[in-house]
């Protein structure tokens, strides 16, 4: 199959959103294993891009480099340029807990801390600022409200996060996500062990989180991207194929290869 | 660019869906022959075919939507299929229309001889057939590209579209001298002027069912666009149209 890789730059000159984080020549590898090839795209700011692509094309993995999520690793290292307000995050001296804080990711399956709805925000707010009790209060309903889990928990807050429904508890742990004001948010496959309720839920959440934050969703299921982004990434063995406006890529995407994955016509 | 899905039953309900279709083309396109067969022989029998045909194509009109709204519900089509299917539906409704205009034609065909109007009978009928001919011709191409999905072939449908309006306002400016020579055949006149004005249709028809095509192929939607600047463009990215056109 050939591959076209063709990349929609979007930078404030031609009208289109600013840019947040721009990727350059990004290549990743687990040891020996090439799985991310020069990548290189800009992600708007203020918008929701999802990456989609079947599994092992590295949309995960590319996730991963944008906050350093895969140090936690050994054998694995990333080289290249990812730049958010014009410092590479892969060279920055910055704490990478501090990256983390800035860039907030949500996985796959709901993670609550063993600890109570409360303190799971509270948590993570508490390692970054020195906040009265009232103000803690105070950024904890904020996050709950901005997660859209506030009415459902606000008599219960003491209670184990892990006493709630799977939806409420990915909507818990994007609560714990957003109370530390990240500037982006990166979403792994946040539905997919979720009913279609919770997942319109959480899609609802992301549209409203947008207005705020930059998104970054990785998922398997295209009528999601289509759903609930404004640009899309398709990619396929490490490698960019085509990026562009959600729309356009589910209506005529520039590459065959895209149509061929979007129509359900791959492999 | 593969063809099939990996879904074989999507393969299938696309192809229900084109063959439906196609069918409906077929029976529209034999309406069409019937009507310009009716003006040359002015034979009421195939007027009442036309109208016989009317039912299935109806018919087959109300199939196709369920088929679509049935695949689009189920499979939730995108890039291409999504525009063969929303082509379908706008063709569909081409067709559906253009059938009527047959019916139309054979209508007041059947008006005209049933009133015996002579009068009729001296006007240039002759330069009707030669257009009719060329939409029922434009419907039938139309028709095949979209079967074969071909480019070329549609783009040439659009060209001679603007053959059939030019015959109509020829045929206008021949019907208003004989009824200014003869104010006693006004009355025929504005009956074939009828009759006319349902061919100048059946090719606007044709033309959008071609326009879709391009569509579907191309992903552009070229409507209201001039010839000259969607054969420059298509020139410019046979692949993909550019921003302006999609």
């Amino acid at each position: 199959m050939t591959i076209m890789t063709t990349i929609t730059t979007n930078t404030q000159t031609n009208g289109l959103p600013p840019v947040k984080m721009s990727v350059r020549d990004l290549n990743f590898y687990y040891g020996k294993f090439h799985a991310l090839k020069n990548i290189h795209l800009d992600i708007p700011a203020n918008r929701v891009t999802a990456f989609i692509g079947p599994s092992g094309c590295g949309k995960s993995t590319l996730l991963r480099t944008f906050n350093r999520m895969y140090e936690l690793y050994p054998d694995q290292r990333a080289e290249g340029e990812i730049l958010v307000d014009g410092e590479n995050l892969l060279t920055s001296k910055q704490d990478v807990a501090l990256i983390r804080a800035r860039i907030g990711m949500v996985f796959q399956k709901p993670t609550p801390f063993p600890m109570s709805i409360f303190d799971n925000i509270a948590f993570g707010v508490k390692l970054f600022e020195k906040l009265s009790l009232i103000d803690l209060e105070e950024r904890v309903e904020w996050a709950l409200k901005k997660a859209a889990l506030w009415e459902e928990v606000k008599d219960k807050l003491h209670q184990s996060g892990a006493s709630l429904s799977g939806g409420q508890q990915q909507r818990l742990c994007i609560a714990r996500g957003i109370a530390i004001r990240p500037e982006l948010m990166l979403f792994d496959e946040p539905c997919s062990a979720l009913d279609p309720i919770s997942t319109a839920r959480i899609e609802e959440l992301i549209a409203e989180l947008k207005k705020d934050y930059t998104v970054v969703i990785v998922t398997h299921n295209m009528q999601q991207a289509a759903r609930c982004s404004d640009y899309t990434a398709y990619m396929y063995l490490g490698d960019l194929v085509e990026f562009g406006e959600t729309e356009q890529m589910f209506l005529k995407p520039s590459c065959p290869a895209t149509e061929d994955y979007i129509t359900g016509r791959f492999g | 660019m593969q063809n099939k899905h990996l879904s074989s039953q999507f393969d299938g309900d696309l192809s229900q869906a084109c063959a439906q279709l196609l069918e409906m083309g077929g029976l529209v396109e034999m309406q069409i022959r019937r009507a310009v067969a009716i003006l040359a022989q002015a034979s009421l029998s195939l007027a009442e075919e036309i109208f016989t045909t009317e039912i299935r194509v109806d018919a087959l009109e109300v199939a196709i939507d369920h088929t679509l709204s049935s695949v689009i519900a189920r499979r939730q089509p995108a890039a291409r299929d999504l525009r063969l299917l929303l082509a379908i539906s706008k063709i569909t409704t081409n067709l559906e229309r253009a059938g009527d205009e047959a019916k139309k034609i054979a209508r007041k065909i059947k008006f005209i001889v049933g009133n015996d109007n002579h009068a009729a009978r001296t006007m240039p009928i002759g330069d009707l057939r030669l257009a009719s001919n060329l939409a029922a011709d434009l419907i039938h191409r139309a028709l095949d590209a979209f079967a074969r999905l071909d480019m070329q072939a549609a783009i040439a449908i659009l060209k001679e579209d603007d053959l059939i309006d030019r015959e109509f306002q020829g045929f206008v400016h021949k019907l208003v001298a004989y009824m200014m020579e003869d104010p006693r055949v006004i009355g025929a006149g504005l009956d074939l002027l009828f009759i006319a004005k349902a061919v100048e249709r059946i090719g606007d028809h044709a033309k959008n069912i071609a326009e879709y095509v391009i569509y579907i192929i191309w992903g552009a939607d070229v409507r209201h666009r001039p010839l000259a600047e969607i054969e420059a463009a298509l020139q410019g990215n046979p692949a993909n149209p550019p921003e302006n056109l999609s």
